[in-house]
């Protein structure tokens, strides 16, 4: 339900600690107050002689509009105005406070990593970075950002890892699902050991505009393709980094996959295992089993979680890809958000549910 | 007991006699062997223009799934339908093959070419195969470039009713379920002919939504995605609300991704159904009511408490059609069933399910 806020929302019982929320969306109240200080003039001129050029046809917004203005809950406007989520003691009373959240992962989007003006995309991705800190995580330490980058631009992104891993504010790099090349390329592997030396998980986020038709047969016609189609482009994207041998070749490679769904994750890890084995000629330098990589490697976060009227089933299926793996997150301020209280409605062990809704958080990325 | 169900008489195979195998390659024939039936024109063109071969590159001969190594052999019709009689109709005892033949013409940008070749490769699946073992059956190739070279087909081979439906690659020009398609469909409901949407593409686009793979490995992987997003399409557009009684057979597709899929499937459309009113019901009624999966490949692993698992979620014994995808290596020895299947459900995906979903077997 998106259209009318819950006027009293319940402190959670999920968790004893704070939740693990690993996917909320802070938006900046205006780019030319909170983001341009960050960028030299020279490029805010460009961005408003040109605007930001992405791989679609619109100058804004996106080719399948979406349900709702901004994709988002239409009670998730700020009193004192600006976009959803834009401002911070709003976004601690509906979300954090409301929801028990003491650590949150800001995932910025719309910013400019897919931008085809690749110089223009790193100066907005760098400002973006300088913007996190500064109007979100300095100033509410249950926030954490991730480090944005042009990821078309493997240096680049390393300069912008190396700036910013050693600081508290940041839990992983963010990369965006439908890049123009599959994951695995080897273009972007300097970003993936930048990222693993420094501890760092790569989050990937769904969306993007990489150029590609988001199936291989061509554009669908609807939003609804559009937002289901995320879940098998990021089935695409592991079979490309698993079979790239990424993994075998970085050991210390953490990945979370974010907003993509999450029980698919068994099936196709039978059938890579099953492809595998088979073509061990073709993927002679991927040395274990497809299954056993991905359950060392990949996590995913719960949300738009699914929903079998029987929600024992959803409980089988992560069992077959296991516990640890799953993170939860709700997409705030997002219309299809996940409340926490109804996320995950089953019967769990303590520890499954310490694990879903905070430990497993901070076991992938790092914190104690 | 019922003495077909009984494994005394039957064997490690757990074949039913009579079973129908829904998924079944036939050789490629290579251009010398089709050139017979070509038209003046195109047989011409092939000698003129030099045009050797149309393999997809999806299935490269030598490659692992493409053929079983036991299952190896010369490529001409007469003894590649030898090899089928020996190892799966006599040696199997699958009762009728349904054969999908996968030369490449949809490949060709030049649909009046990919339809003469379509009209030669389905004359030569008539002649060289159908008319040579009464068990055999075929799924009519399109030359999907077109809709309406396509119908034209259709109506030309309707009348030859061993061709028991028609068939287009998983990846085409758009998304399957695009209006541009819906005059085959008109057609097919209208002859009773399922769709099977097999495995495979065309090469308009990337083979996935993030661009082009480096190996054969990942793009075989990617028919199960492309599957997925073609159940979307088929269901978003609203084919089932126009053509109710129109049955989609998924080929070579995988299934063990539908629960999941339909988990998701159904939350989206409850939260966005506004934006495709047509589309009237549940999408997993829909599913149930217009689409069917081939057996093989199972993507599961050798556990029957997971398979047992997984047709609990799947949550109907109706779906399933048996298929061996022979001679593509999905499973070694006779062993074409995986542990976990119960006799009734066998015989519903071996006997029931195909005569329910064609209705010219």
């Amino acid at each position: 339900m998106n259209v009318e806020a819950r006027p009293n929302p319940l402190k959670t019982q999920s968790v004893e600690l704070g939740i693990a929320d690993c996917d909320v969306h802070p938006n900046p109240a205006s780019l030319e107050d909170e983001v341009f200080p960050f960028i030299e003039q020279k490029w805010r001129d460009y961005i408003a002689t040109y605007g930001m050029v992405q791989r679609i046809g619109f100058a804004g917004g996106t080719q399948y509009p979406k349900g709702q203005p901004r994709a988002s809950r239409r009670d998730s406007y700020p009193p004192e105005g600006g976009p959803p989520a834009s401002s911070l003691s709003f976004f601690r009373e509906q979300h954090l406070d409301a929801h028990n959240v003491d650590m949150a992962v800001m995932i910025p989007l719309r910013i400019g990593q897919a931008l085809q003006n690749m110089d223009l995309a790193v100066a907005v991705c760098a400002a973006i970075n300088e913007w996190q800190t500064e109007f979100w995580t300095s100033k509410e330490p249950r926030i954490k950002g991730s480090i944005v980058m042009a990821y078309e631009n493997a240096d680049a992104c390393v300069q912008q890892i190396e700036k910013h891993a050693h600081k508290d504010d940041f839990v992983q790099i963010s990369m965006l699902s439908r890049t123009p090349d599959p994951m695995g390329h080897r273009k972007y592997w300097p970003i993936y050991e930048a990222a693993a030396a420094n501890g760092l998980p790569v989050g990937v986020h769904a969306f993007g505009y990489g150029g590609n038709p988001p199936t291989g047969g061509g554009y669908p016609s609807y939003y609804i393709e559009d937002m289901m189609a995320h879940a098998q482009s990021c089935q695409a994207l592991i079979t490309s980094m698993v079979y790239e041998g990424v993994f075998d070749r970085i050991p210390d490679l953490k990945l979370v996959i974010v907003e993509g769904g999450i029980a698919w994750l068994p099936s196709l890890m039978w059938r890579l295992d099953k492809i595998w084995e088979k073509n061990r000629l073709e993927l002679s330098h991927v040395k274990r089993p497809p299954s056993e990589i991905i359950r060392q490697h990949v996590w995913l976060t719960s949300q738009p979680i699914e929903e079998p009227d029987n929600r024992q089933q959803l409980v089988e299926a992560i069992e077959w890809m296991g516990w640890d793996r799953v993170l939860y997150a709700s997409d705030y301020p997002h219309w299809d958000f996940d409340d926490p209280k109804r996320a995950l409605p089953v019967q769990l062990t303590k520890e499954q549910r310490d694990g879903f809704f905070r430990g497993n958080a901070y076991k992938a990325y790092g914190l104690s | 007991m019922d003495t077909l169900l009984d494994p005394e008489t039957r064997g490690a195979n757990r074949i039913i006699p009579g079973a129908v195998d829904c998924d079944v390659h036939p050789a490629s024939p290579a251009m010398k062997e089709l050139m017979p039936y070509l038209d003046d024109y195109l047989s011409q063109s092939v000698v003129d223009r030099g045009i050797e071969q149309l393999t997809s590159v999806h299935y490269p001969p030598n490659a692992p799934i493409t053929c079983r190594e036991d299952w190896r052999g010369p490529g001409d019709a007469a003894s590649a339908l030898k090899r089928m009689q020996t190892h799966l109709l006599d040696g199997m005892g699958v009762g009728t093959a349904i054969l999908n033949q996968m030369l490449g013409i949809q490949i060709l940008f030049n649909a009046d070419m990919g339809a003469a070749f379509a009209r030669g490769l389905n004359d030569f699946m008539a002649r060289e195969w159908l008319d040579k073992d009464d068990r055999l059956r075929a799924s009519m190739v399109l030359p999907q470039q077109s809709p309406e070279l396509c119908v034209d087909e259709i109506e030309r081979l309707a009348g030859d009713k061993r061709f028991v439906q028609v068939m287009m690659l998983v990846m085409g020009d758009r998304p399957l379920g695009h209006q541009m398609y819906w005059p085959i469909y008109r057609a097919a409901e209208k002859h009773g002919l399922p769709i099977a949407i097999h495995a495979g593409s065309m090469y308009r686009h990337p083979l996935t939504g993030v661009g082009w793979s480096s190996y054969h490995s990942q793009d075989y992987a990617a028919n199960a995605v492309n599957f997925q997003t073609t159940v979307t399409s088929l269901i978003a557009e609203g084919v089932f609300t126009k053509f109710p009684n129109l049955k989609v057979v998924m080929s070579e597709s995988g299934w063990t991704w539908l629960p999941a899929y339909l988990w998701r499937m159904d939350k989206y459309w409850h939260g966005l159904r506004m934006l495709t009113p047509w589309v009237d019901r549940l999408p997993r009624e829909i599913i149930a009511d217009n689409f069917r999966f081939t057996l093989q490949p199972v993507d599961a692993p050798p556990d029957r408490a997971v398979l047992e698992k997984l047709m609990e979620h799947v949550g109907t014994e109706d779906l399933l059609l048996f298929s061996t995808d022979y001679p593509h290596w999905q499973f070694d020895g006779t062993e074409c069933v995986p542990d976990g299947f119960s006799d009734s459900q066998l015989r519903k995906m071996m006997i029931d399910t195909p005569k329910a979903t064609y209705s010219r077997l």
